[in-house]
């Protein structure tokens, strides 16, 4: 599986990203959207894990830009704090479950690419 | 009058609130980065403990991001401590310049969400505005949050202070997408009763592309 983490934290996707390698995922990273849309040009990703307040064009508004570009990638997003239309947004569109808090437990992001990935 | 104060009432709650919001989102993302590179470090020692030799250099430099994100909090922190007591002095002699500086600083991620650039252009000399400081900081954010939405293709604000014969002003200028439609809209309720209760003034020009707040200095 491939996964492509998406945050304006530097440090903190990068870091995400090692520690997936770790444990024997492929993760790379981008911190912003319009990296995010470059980057599947190249390359195909089997879920993405989207931060919701991603400056400018904003977590919800690039899993649509990424859908019309890579059908069937699955999405998790991440938020430091969610406001409860974001998250009854977010719910509706992939699942309570893959709406995660930051700071996320890496077993429990593990857990939930697994389920996202055999089962959204 | 009743009214009014309700209205400036609702408007510091509303202010107060989206600031800690916004404060409470960066700590969180603070203690997120702070998490990763604890876990890494602990990753490395796993992976020692199965016989991987440690690269101290490695050590040394996931060390120092959490170092760096520990400062990074610390300075959130004290910035929503400083803001939190604005509200203790009814009347307070104010740096116009640091006071602008520091309703930038909280709008940082505002500013960065929408992708926008604030430039400041200081006064030549020191402006002292004796006021309320936390009503003048509601006003000049309530401005900044009208000019950051009307900034146009341009993502660029800037914020000129200066000073006049009553007192200061702050031109909120770069404006490229300001309209008479939108102009006629500004100030709302919210800011022309603020604008009362500071003795303030403001000019909206789509023409000049830019809105200039008036301040008096006591």
């Amino acid at each position: 599986m491939k996964i492509l983490l998406v945050d304006d934290e530097e440090e903190l996707v990068s870091a995400l990203a090692e520690r997936l390698g770790i444990r024997g995922i492929d993760a790379e990273w981008v911190v912003s959207g319009k990296e995010a849309l470059l980057r599947v040009k190249d390359e195909k990703f089997d879920l993405a894990v989207l931060d919701v307040k991603l400056p400018k064009l904003g977590g919800r508004k690039l899993k649509k830009a990424l859908q019309e570009k890579c059908p069937g990638m699955k999405y998790i997003f991440m938020t430091g704090h969610g406001s409860e239309d974001d998250f009854q947004a977010i719910s509706n569109e992939v699942g309570e479950e893959y709406y995660l808090f930051k700071p996320v437990d890496i077993d429990d992001l593990i857990k939930k690419i697994k389920e996202a990935l055999y089962s959204q | 009058m009743s009214s009014e104060i309700n209205i400036i009432g609702e408007s510091g709650l509303q202010f107060f609130g989206k600031i800690s919001a916004s404060i409470s989102h960066e700590i969180n993302n603070v203690l997120a980065i702070i998490n990763e590179n604890a876990g890494l470090l602990d990753d490395f020692t796993i992976m020692a403990d199965k016989g991987m030799p440690l690269d101290p250099n490695r050590l040394k430099n996931v060390a120092s991001k959490i170092l760096v994100q520990i400062r990074r909090a610390d300075e959130i922190v004290r910035n929503m401590n400083t803001f939190s007591h604005t509200i203790d002095q009814i009347k307070a002699d104010l740096d116009l310049r640091e006071t602008v500086e520091f309703v930038v600083t909280l709008a940082h991620r505002f500013a960065s969400m929408r992708g926008i650039t604030i430039k400041i252009k200081p006064p030549e000399n020191i402006v002292t505005i004796s006021t309320a400081a936390f009503f003048l900081e509601n006003l000049i954010w309530l401005c900044l949050d009208f000019a950051m939405n009307v900034t146009g293709s341009a993502k660029t604000l800037s914020l000129i202070i200066g000073k006049t014969e009553s007192g200061g002003r702050i031109c909120f200028a770069g404006l490229e997408g300001l309209t008479s439609e939108l102009a006629d809209t500004f100030p709302s309720d919210r800011e022309t009763a603020l604008l009362g209760m500071l003795k303030a003034e403001l000019t909206v020009s789509a023409e000049q592309k830019e809105l200039i707040l008036y301040l008096q200095a006591s």
